[in-house]
């Protein structure tokens, strides 16, 4: 494989990580910004796998026939990380939930407003 | 594909759109893992990024408000700035990265071939991402599952709690609907059957207490939007489940002490029989259904108190 296609797979990475960023940082309200954060952590997820891979292996399930296995250690690692994610992203979405609830309103700009005015 | 999906996702303004392309980009994700061969991730990410995510999102915009309100301040050129700025710097980075599939990567030097080569003669599973998530890297995975468990009690503590029960408005059930009922009535037994088949055989093909456990709590959330929240919660009881979320820990935990008593390593499954392989077995055998039991209940009672909020919401609006 020719060294530039070998780096495609990196460059999507960094390209969805910075869409990520960008939606987090430049995007007021917070529930596009969790979308957004999610995206960054999807990123990782596939630079991970991308490194775990090999050319001609085949999933790490033991089996007489094959003999090139893929990297089965990213695959752990990011299997938990994506279960983590969920149950930290809910933890946000329940942050937004009350936020909404005591200000009205999901709108970073809106909820500065108020708290200056307080 | 998914540079594309990801792309809408920054210039739409409804939200409603947004979150259900976020499920399909969980989706594609999913399929990129499968051809990179890292079947079990393809498995997690399938059922929690376009699964239970894309149900909490949804849940939260009931909630919350559908449509995002546009800026009043003009668009700066900033952030886009310093997006463009890292990804040059990250796009260098990646110049002394090994290209894709290179089997001489620093990567595959370390641990892994000592995974690859000896896991089977000592943890005795074909399944390599199973044993090295349950026996090598064991205290990683406890980590993991006393993360999700917090996560769990902090959802429970900014959303179970103070509400008043006797006022709670049920949302409107799905139930009359004839065609949904008949169909998740036939689905639900086989999701929940395809539950325990991930949970149990785990060891032999991708799977384990992760996916089980997600999968389980699909299953019940599945039920729970057809026959609404009132019947789910007979069905198990929020408090059941508030008290399955520290069982499962428990389990796992309670496992690393037995091993330290019986006179290993905290979570060294050898001494748990006299054949070391079986001691691995069972060891392996608890943990997944401890951290299946937690994932499970934390999902439930995460999916009930966002609905619960939601008839409380809706009240407070009449």
């Amino acid at each position: 494989m020719s060294s530039t296609l070998g780096l495609y797979n990196y460059w999507i990475v960094i390209f969805l990580m910075m869409v990520g960023f960008y939606v987090v940082i430049a995007h007021g309200n917070l529930i596009k910004k969790v979308v957004g954060l999610n995206i960054f952590q999807t990123s990782v997820f596939i630079l991970y796998i991308t490194m775990g891979k090999v050319d001609g292996g085949a999933a790490p399930i033991l089996d007489d026939a094959v003999t090139v296995y893929s990297n089965p250690l990213p695959h752990v690692l990011i299997l938990t990380a994506i279960v983590v994610g969920v149950a930290t992203t809910a933890l946000a979405l329940a942050l937004i939930v009350r936020i909404r609830e005591e200000y009205g309103t999901v709108e970073e700009e809106e909820i500065h407003e108020q708290d200056e005015s307080l | 594909m998914l540079a594309a999906t990801a792309l809408s996702v920054v210039f739409l303004r409804d939200l409603f759109t947004i979150v259900m392309l976020f499920g399909i980009y969980s989706l594609l994700s999913a399929g990129f893992f499968v051809t990179m061969d890292a079947v079990d991730v393809a498995l997690t990410e399938a059922a929690v990024g376009a699964g239970v995510t894309t149900v909490l999102m949804l849940g939260t915009l009931a909630l919350t408000s559908r449509k995002e309100k546009i800026s009043r301040t003009p668009p700066s050129m900033i952030p886009l700035g310093v997006v463009v700025v890292t990804g040059l710097v990250l796009v260098y980075g990646t110049l002394d990265m090994p290209s894709l599939g290179d089997p001489d990567a620093p990567i595959h030097q370390h641990v892994a071939p000592r995974y690859i080569e000896q896991s089977y003669e000592e943890v005795g599973m074909p399944n390599i991402v199973t044993s090295v998530l349950a026996s090598y890297r064991g205290y990683d995975t406890l980590g993991e599952v006393v993360v999700i468990f917090t996560a769990g009690l902090g959802v429970l503590t900014l959303l179970g709690i103070g509400g008043d029960d006797r006022h709670r408005v049920r949302p409107p059930e799905m139930a009359h609907h004839l065609v949904l009922r008949v169909i998740s009535r036939a689905m639900i037994p086989l999701i929940l059957l395809y539950a325990l088949y991930i949970q149990f055989h785990g060891d032999y093909g991708p799977g384990g207490g992760f996916q089980a456990g997600v999968i389980f709590g699909a299953a019940i959330i599945l039920y729970t939007m057809i026959f609404g929240l009132a019947k789910a919660e007979q069905l198990i009881s929020p408090l059941f489940l508030r008290y399955m979320m520290g069982v499962g820990v428990l389990i796992y935990g309670g496992t690393g002490v037995l091993t330290l008593l019986l006179g290993g390593n905290f979570l060294d499954y050898d001494t748990l029989a006299h054949d070391p392989l079986h001691g691995q077995h069972y060891g392996i055998l608890a943990v997944e259904l401890g951290v299946g039991i937690t994932v499970t209940a934390v999902v439930i009672s995460i999916f009930f108190y966002f609905t619960g909020r939601g008839s409380q919401s809706g009240e407070d609006e009449q």
